[in-house]
């Protein structure tokens, strides 16, 4: 503890010469998107990345949701780390974690009740996502707040970008669009309008190809795991270091 | 009746992990050998079926308009549910610790990781949801937790079996594991819309 503590001082004098911004936190806000990934290599968060992605909106709020949720617990509980009593220290994150997600839920509720309706239960998850509590145990507890901040800033991103990956894969393939419900909807497999409207499969009248249908099988969670399953597999055959020698 | 019909449903139909892939992070993490999971797995029976009870209890009596304060604080819900959650791990933490020292030591660090375990707040988000009552939501609790038991103790048999046969090297492990629950997680869909109830009452007639 003491080492730590001593550590933490020694980073905090050294970076009073360094640049605000300088490599050391590129590499905080960085590495978590790539060679640890919250979701990939730390495998936390992972019931939130199969429910919410089956649409581009819903992701893309849950991410940004994550990414402040994140951000803003890990620089509370950096702030209070040292008055943090080592055996209420899960009570504590969780009170903070939980008062967060309840901002959030309200904030989200007044500007976007649709939305809100979609990810219901899933916003109060983000409390036991376990990315917000593993980096508040892992990183926030003995860094100070600067820290802390681009750390939580930088795993709220891996997780955002694995969960877009998914979510366009998934509407792409399960529904023929993207950004469905947002002014920016488009819609890849074809508008369905009175010029195109002969061309269109009867069963799936937003298709244009003929022929084409929505694939079932990317609306189920399955699909997600899936999906989840071979970017593992790219990324590790890509990355050879992260290869499970077990 | 309605209570086993209940149990069933919680247990295989509506299956936490498999039908609604909640507790994804501690059953991913967990599943690589089938002793820890039997360990991890008891330890989340125990701990919803402690807590959906003493939630439903709160939910009632402190939060709803019927409760003490008669004004509706529903908004302090996840706090309330969480830190529920979290109390009670640490006590139940102390109690096994006090009692039987030797399953203290199996379980070990598996008690704490069940405080993040969204299987468990979920539960008692669903458990308001569905509106059930004081007994039927202990029977969903318990359902619950049999269901992720017996998901979690099946993914492990399998990663321990298929550590012998050809996996490509970067698919080894986690990208394994994940594939393997999507496959029971589509074996389990066909359970979907299964009533118990009438299943009962045609075998009845």
């Amino acid at each position: 503890m003491a080492e730590i503590s001593t550590q933490a001082a020694t980073t905090a004098v050294v970076e009073k010469k360094e640049p605000w911004f300088g490599k050391k936190e590129r590499k905080l806000l960085t590495d978590p998107i790539q060679s640890n990934n919250p979701i990939t290599v730390q495998v936390l968060g992972i019931c939130s990345a199969l429910a919410v992605t089956t649409q581009m909106l819903p992701a893309l709020v849950m991410s940004i949701a994550v990414i402040f949720v994140s951000a803003s617990s890990n620089v509370t509980i950096s702030l209070l780390r040292n008055y943090i009593p080592k055996q209420v220290r899960m009570i504590v994150q969780l009170v903070v974690v939980a008062t967060l997600v309840t901002i959030v839920e309200l904030v989200l509720k007044a500007a976007n009740y649709p939305v809100w309706k979609q990810l219901s239960v899933f916003i109060g998850l983000i409390i036991t996502n376990c990315i917000v509590m593993g980096r508040l145990e892992a990183f926030a507890m003995a860094n100070p707040p600067k820290r802390a901040l681009f750390d939580g800033i930088g795993n709220g991103l891996g997780y955002g970008a694995v969960l877009l990956i998914v979510a366009f894969i998934r509407e792409l393939f399960g529904k023929g669009t993207l950004f469905i419900g947002t002014p920016i909807a488009m819609h890849i497999i074809g508008p369905s309008n009175e010029t195109t409207r002969y061309w269109i499969n009867t069963a799936n009248p937003n298709s244009l190809f003929y022929g084409y249908t929505n694939n079932g099988l990317m609306v189920l969670p399955a699909a997600a795991l899936f999906i989840i399953g071979i970017l593992i597999w790219v990324q590790r055959a890509w990355n050879k270091k992260l290869v499970d020698v077990s | 009746m309605e209570l086993f019909n209940i149990f069933l449903k919680s247990a295989f139909i509506e299956n936490m992990v498999l039908s609604y892939f909640l507790g994804m992070c501690s059953f991913l993490a967990v599943s690589k050998t089938v002793k820890t999971a039997l360990g991890l797995g008891s330890a989340v029976i125990f701990v919803l079926g402690i807590t959906i009870p003493i939630n439903w209890v709160l939910n009632e009596f402190l939060l709803t308009e019927r409760g003490i304060f008669k004004t509706d604080l529903t908004f302090l819900r996840f706090i309330l549910f969480i830190s529920t959650i979290a109390a009670m791990v640490q006590l139940v933490e102390m109690v096994v610790e006090k009692l039987s020292p030797s399953l203290y030591n199996a379980l070990g660090i598996f008690l704490p990781l069940i405080t993040v375990n969204c299987a468990i707040l979920g539960s008692a988000l669903f458990m308001v949801a569905r509106e059930y009552n004081l007994a039927e939501s202990t029977v969903f609790g318990l359902g619950g937790g049999v269901g992720w038991f017996l998901a979690v103790v099946a993914l492990a048999a399998i990663r321990e079996k298929i550590k012998y046969s050809h996996v490509p090297p970067a698919l080894r492990g986690l990208g394994m594991a994940f594939i393997l629950t999507g496959l029971m997680g589509i074996a389990f869909m066909s359970l979907m819309g299964i009533n118990p109830a009438e299943l009962m009452a045609a075998s009845g007639k």
